[in-house]
């Protein structure tokens, strides 16, 4: 077996932290639109948060969108040109907290357009306020006492929340937490895409994600805040498969 | 250049962060942070024991930067391979 | 022979726009200019066009943005709150230099305010009401004539300088009826291929659409300088204005819209009775016509300003006079109208006033 850079992804050196999950899922979209062979009809939007600088290491059209507002902006351009591949690619807060009115909306109205979610249940790229994913309990430099269910409230499930929607038709999270957890992380997303190519609708996958930095974790220890914590409060499975 | 060269597996060292994933995963234990450091500071991955190496390419799924490939291989280290495969695994707690 | 039919402001505005071309709309129901998507809703799709009444004004013109970048000829409306909603939208369209057009029926205002016609919003509109420095253009119909051609020019002075424009109607325009001459499209500037379109890279290197500059530290000086570059041109380029009666003008009345409409009935019976009124009628608010108030400046002692606000446009009207001359205000926002007979005995009691004061 070869295991090699994929065509889509640039050679750039990330910026991305020692250990973070952003590294691995950007590999593996750049293998899957590799394998589709759909690199040059793939129009991605790219998100405000630690990915922001997405259009630096994917090797197709890509549109950088106001904090939350990929998927209304996804809309418009599917909408425009439904025979090319246009995905999302977004953070927790962007896909969960400003931007939760486009998710849901956007969902609902069954586009068929592909999401990729990242949660890594806290603000990355501005430093670790808490996200909509921060856990009860977890520190974030806005909850420095921890998540409390009285004032903060419960984190959101995504995956659950968007399956009681009609228009969706695959919801999967995923980790990258372990080899085995990207090969599986892979074949959700390439059956997030496969979905799209067979105009089956809007299709998301969840991947919990390390984000050593701001958990103020050893890259070892994030792999295994994401196995046992994590996994615990985020369930890894289908929620949705039409 | 700062790729390194160990039987098909081959690290770039700078594009290295030195964050050990792939080494918390290796099945065999057979990779390790070096003393040395690159460029930028960080840490790079090596291989221990070049022979053991069996190219499963776990390490190369977990890296986020893509600092590690794999080559393919002549069908004479087929045969070397196999016999590799029946050795006994080093490293326990990788799912796979 | 040309069509001519009786529609509201609101669904002409609509037509208008399909018959430029226009084949995206979103947009969010607000009062008074619910036509506009109630009307796109079933004659986008006679023309192969998308409609989509978006979750929020805010999601509406960040699909705008999405279907912008994809090439498409797109639109949305709404009235003053929604457009507030919109602002963060429009400035990374202007910032991304892409092409659109925001229709504003104006409503009283701040706040949820009222939904009688207002002017209020012409900050807003002309000043930036997004963060950052950008401009757009900005046109103000006073007649359903006026305003469907401009609608159409709209399009064309958006995609051929990479700019949104907005059409800055009110409540009254968007609610009134008279018959149009509905003249075919016919586009008024030379518009280039659109080689920066987000469509696949198939046979040539991607393309990315952003408008953050971090690197070099002050790229995003020069891609200001870039805009506002882009802007002087504007300016050389686009000057409208309706200017009547304005040569021997001792007073200047000057209103855009639909008060600009009514101010020309006051002026036009001022000069029945002898008084050597004149008007000066801005239809682009930005670039603001600033030569034609410049010029009536030199000859006219002082101008009247009417609008439906509390004192926006009048600004502007004292800056390009460089306040030369003394300028008075008639208007009040939050939903009042003039009318020609209060806008005639505003011209009056300053006629009695400066002769009065001896001037």
């Amino acid at each position: 077996m070869e295991f090699h850079r994929p065509e889509t992804l640039y050679e750039a050196h990330t910026h991305y932290c020692p250990g973070c999950g952003h590294g691995i899922t950007h590999r593996l979209v750049a293998e899957v639109i590799d394998e589709l062979g759909v690199r040059e009809k793939t129009i991605a939007t790219a998100p405000v948060g630690c990915a922001v600088l997405f259009y630096d290491y994917m090797k197709f059209d890509i549109i950088e969108c106001a904090h939350g507002r990929c998927p209304a902006v996804a809309t418009g351009i599917k909408r425009m040109l439904p025979d090319r591949v246009v995905f999302t690619y977004q953070g927790d807060g962007d896909l969960a907290a400003i931007g939760t009115a486009e998710t849901i909306h956007t969902a609902n109205r069954g586009e068929n357009i592909t999401v990729i979610f990242i949660n890594n249940a806290i603000y990355g790229m501005t430093g670790g306020q808490m996200a909509p994913t921060t856990m009860l309990g977890q520190y974030s430099t806005t909850t420095p006492k921890g998540r409390g269910k009285n004032a903060e409230g419960a984190p959101l499930r995504v995956c659950e929340l968007l399956s009681s929607l009609d228009g969706v038709c695959y919801l999967e999270r995923v980790a990258v937490s372990t080899p085995k957890d990207v090969i599986q992380a892979k074949r959700a997303i390439k059956k997030a895409f496969e979905n799209q190519l067979a105009d089956k609708g809007f299709s998301l996958v969840e991947v919990l994600s390390m984000c050593p930095t701001d958990w103020k974790l050893s890259p070892e220890e994030a792999v295994k805040f994401v196995n046992e914590e994590m996994k615990k409060v985020f369930p890894l499975g289908v929620f949705k498969d039409k | 250049m700062s790729r390194k060269k160990d039987s098909r597996i081959s690290f770039d060292i700078e594009r290295c962060k030195g964050c050990g994933l792939c080494v918390l995963f290796c099945p065999q234990g057979n990779l390790r942070l070096s003393q040395k450091l690159n460029t930028q500071g960080n840490p790079y991955v090596e291989l221990i024991d070049a022979a053991a190496c069996n190219a499963c390419g776990i390490c190369f799924r977990m890296c986020p930067d893509v600092a590690i490939e794999i080559t393919g291989e002549s069908s004479d280290s087929t045969v070397e391979k196999t016999s590799q495969q029946d050795r006994p695994s080093g490293k326990a707690g990788s799912d796979d | 022979m040309t069509e001519r039919i009786l529609l509201k402001g609101n669904e002409l505005l609509a037509e208008a726009a399909v018959r430029a071309g226009c084949r995206f709309y979103a947009g969010y129901p607000i009062t008074p200019q619910n036509e506009i998507p109630e009307y796109m809703s079933w004659r986008l799709p006679q023309v192969g066009g998308v409609f989509i009444q978006a979750e929020s004004e805010l999601a509406a013109i960040n699909m705008l943005f999405g279907a912008s970048a994809a090439g498409a000829r797109c639109m949305t409306s709404s009235s003053s709150p929604g457009i507030s909603l919109k602002q963060e939208g429009i400035s990374y369209i202007a910032a991304a230099e892409l092409p659109c057009v925001i229709v504003n029926i104006q409503r009283g205002g701040p706040g949820l305010g009222n939904i009688r016609a207002s002017q209020s919003d012409y900050f807003q509109a002309v000043k930036g009401g997004g963060h950052g420095d950008y401009r757009l253009i900005v046109l103000a119909p006073s007649t359903l004539q006026e305003a469907y051609e401009l609608m159409m020019n709209a399009f064309d002075y958006a995609d051929y300088w990479r700019n949104p424009a907005m059409i800055l109607g009110d409540g009254i325009l968007g609610q009134m009826a008279e018959p149009v001459e509905m003249k075919p499209y016919s586009p008024i500037l030379n518009i280039p291929s659109k080689d920066y379109v987000l469509d696949g890279c198939k046979d040539r290197a991607p393309r990315v659409i952003k408008t953050l500059i971090l690197k070099p530290e002050l790229g995003l000086v020069t891609h200001n300088e870039q805009l506002q570059a882009k802007y002087r041109k504007i300016e050389q380029a686009v000057r409208l204005c309706e200017e009547y009666e304005v040569a021997d003008a001792d007073i200047i009345v000057s209103a855009y819209g639909i008060p600009g409409r009514i101010a020309k009935g006051a002026v036009k019976a001022a000069r029945g009775k002898g008084i050597k009124a004149g008007l000066i009628r801005p239809i682009s608010l930005w670039p603001f016509p600033k030569k034609a108030f410049l010029k009536a400046a030199r000859t006219a002692k002082q101008f009247l300003v009417v609008e439906m606000s509390q004192g926006q446009f009048i600004e502007d009207v004292k800056l390009a006079i460089e306040c030369k001359r003394p300028v008075e205000f008639l208007g009040k926002g939050g939903g009042w109208y003039p009318t020609q007979e209060v806008i005639l005995e505003k011209i009056e009691q300053m006629l009695r006033y400066s002769k009065g004061a001896g001037q």
